[in-house]
């Protein structure tokens, strides 16, 4: 039971990685693809977990919680360079 | 196997379908609404509500593996909630900065660009700190 919800999960979150991709080619904004690089990033720490949840071992949930602080800084500077011109004022 | 462990498998392959057709219906809104103020309740809420059912299973399953609780992905859960409407903040004062702009590549939605607030003022992330505001250091 748990390996068909496994394979569900994974397939629901490799189709949301692929329709975040479709958004952020396709734009139309800059803002856009911004919010299509911050869902990539939420989508690949579900994956993560799922692959966690599945090797049994805990030893992923350091890369999850080190891509969940990556993604936010790397989402606020994006944002901040696009409002300030700079990064660290 | 005893009902049990049976009844926590269930609970967990229950959370985990869940949190997937969530993470999945955040991105599906991603792909499929208008606009962008739109498109940022899709990513806010439902995949970061997807994602929070996954790190609960992944709380029961290595409960029900293991017979400890482990504390890992409660605090991806936490940080995860508590910078999600910071970013979804950031990206819409990115929206608004580049629509007044009058950049080409930054469509406004059905409902057209934000009215200036009234009294001449201008959006506070472009006005000056004065008076009332919390940069005005004279006044604090």
């Amino acid at each position: 039971m748990i390996a068909g919800a496994l394979a569900f999960g994974f397939a629901a979150f490799g189709l949301a990685l692929a329709l975040n991709l479709w958004r952020l080619f396709r734009g139309p904004g800059v803002a856009d693809r911004i919010l299509a690089l911050d869902t990539m990033v939420i989508n690949v720490i579900g994956l993560i977990v799922l692959a966690g949840i599945e090797s049994g071992s805990g030893t992923s949930f350091e890369a999850a919680l080190l891509l969940a602080m990556v993604g936010f800084v790397g989402t606020v500077a994006y944002a901040k360079f696009l409002l300030r011109g700079d990064i660290i004022e | 196997m005893s009902g049990g462990t049976s009844f926590a498998e269930m609970l967990v392959a229950a959370l985990i379908v869940l949190g997937g057709s969530f993470a999945l219906v955040g991105s599906w809104g991603l792909v499929r609404l208008p606009s962008l103020m739109e498109r940022l309740h899709g990513p806010t809420k439902a995949s970061t509500l997807g994602l929070g059912a996954i790190l609960v299973a992944s709380i029961a399953w290595f409960h029900l593996v293991r017979g400890t609780w482990t504390t890992h992905e409660l605090l991806v859960s936490v940080f995860l909630f508590m910078t999600a409407p910071i970013s979804a903040n950031m990206i819409a004062k990115v929206h608004l900065h580049r629509l007044r702009q009058g950049e080409p590549s930054e469509p406004a939605g059905p409902a057209g660009a934000p009215a200036p607030p009234p009294g001449g003022a201008d959006w506070a992330t472009h006005e000056a700190p004065h008076e009332g505001t919390p940069g005005d250091f004279e006044g604090d």
